[in-house]
């Protein structure tokens, strides 16, 4: 059987939505898969050597809170933070993995990430503010390996 | 109970670690070695019926006994 391939495009940068990436990617590196995640907008903060990710509860109404509260009051100073601070807690807790825990099992699966070069530019990033070896390209050098993948996502 | 030749206890953690840990494992033992694997998280039942499916890995036997799960990996 050929070795499948799965291909992500990750776009986001907020601590929660930093999971769905690296848990496939891992999870698929698992099953035999060859996996490439290409990182563009906000999805580069996955790519960061220290990731500082924050959750937050604004704009997003579907999120769990332990008690009702004002979007005002969501919106305070440090209410990020804590957030933060508590998802990352009650993770913990409940034995789901850290996001550098996911990433470090990506990169030994040999998950292959890329850079959008294009946003790297854009958002006037440097390469030393990523991992060490990973890739850099553009659009066409995503679809290289998209075009023949057998699953494909956008996240 | 079944023989086995390495234990891994996955206990407390949750998706996808279990399975991840268990490919490691695997990956260490040689073909027809037993793996047996101690898990909580009520998903890996399932997990672990796909992961052997898809990876040539034979899933022996899955029960479930005092809240906690176990199963045993053939490797393929």
């Amino acid at each position: 059987m050929a070795e499948k391939k799965l291909a992500i495009i990750a776009t986001k940068g907020s601590f929660d939505w930093a999971y769905p990436p690296f848990i496939l990617a891992s999870t698929a590196a698992a099953l035999g898969y060859e996996v490439q995640i290409f990182c563009t907008f906000y999805g580069l903060q996955l790519l960061r050597k220290k990731m500082d990710l924050k959750v937050t509860s604004i704009g997003n109404p579907g999120m769990p809170m332990p008690m009702p509260m004002p979007v005002l009051v969501q919106a305070l100073p440090g209410m990020q933070s804590m957030m933060t601070m508590m998802m990352k807690q009650k993770m913990k807790s409940k034995g789901v993995a850290s996001l550098e825990e996911l990433r470090e099992l990506c990169l030994e699966a040999e998950v292959k990430l890329i850079a959008c070069q294009m946003t790297v530019d854009l958002f006037e990033f440097s390469s030393d503010d990523f991992l060490d070896g990973i890739e850099y390209g553009g659009a066409a050098t995503f679809f290289e390996f998209a075009g023949e993948s057998d699953i494909c996502l956008f996240i | 109970m079944a023989n086995f030749d390495q234990e891994l206890d996955a206990s407390g953690l949750n998706c996808p670690l279990p399975i991840l840990r268990a490919k490691k494992a695997l990956g260490g033992m040689s073909a027809g070695q037993v793996l047996h694997i101690i898990a909580t998280d009520p998903g890996a039942v399932k997990d672990f019926e796909a992961f052997a499916k898809q990876t040539g890995n034979e899933l022996t036997e899955s029960h479930e006994e005092g809240g906690k799960f176990y199963f045993f990996m053939k490797k393929g």
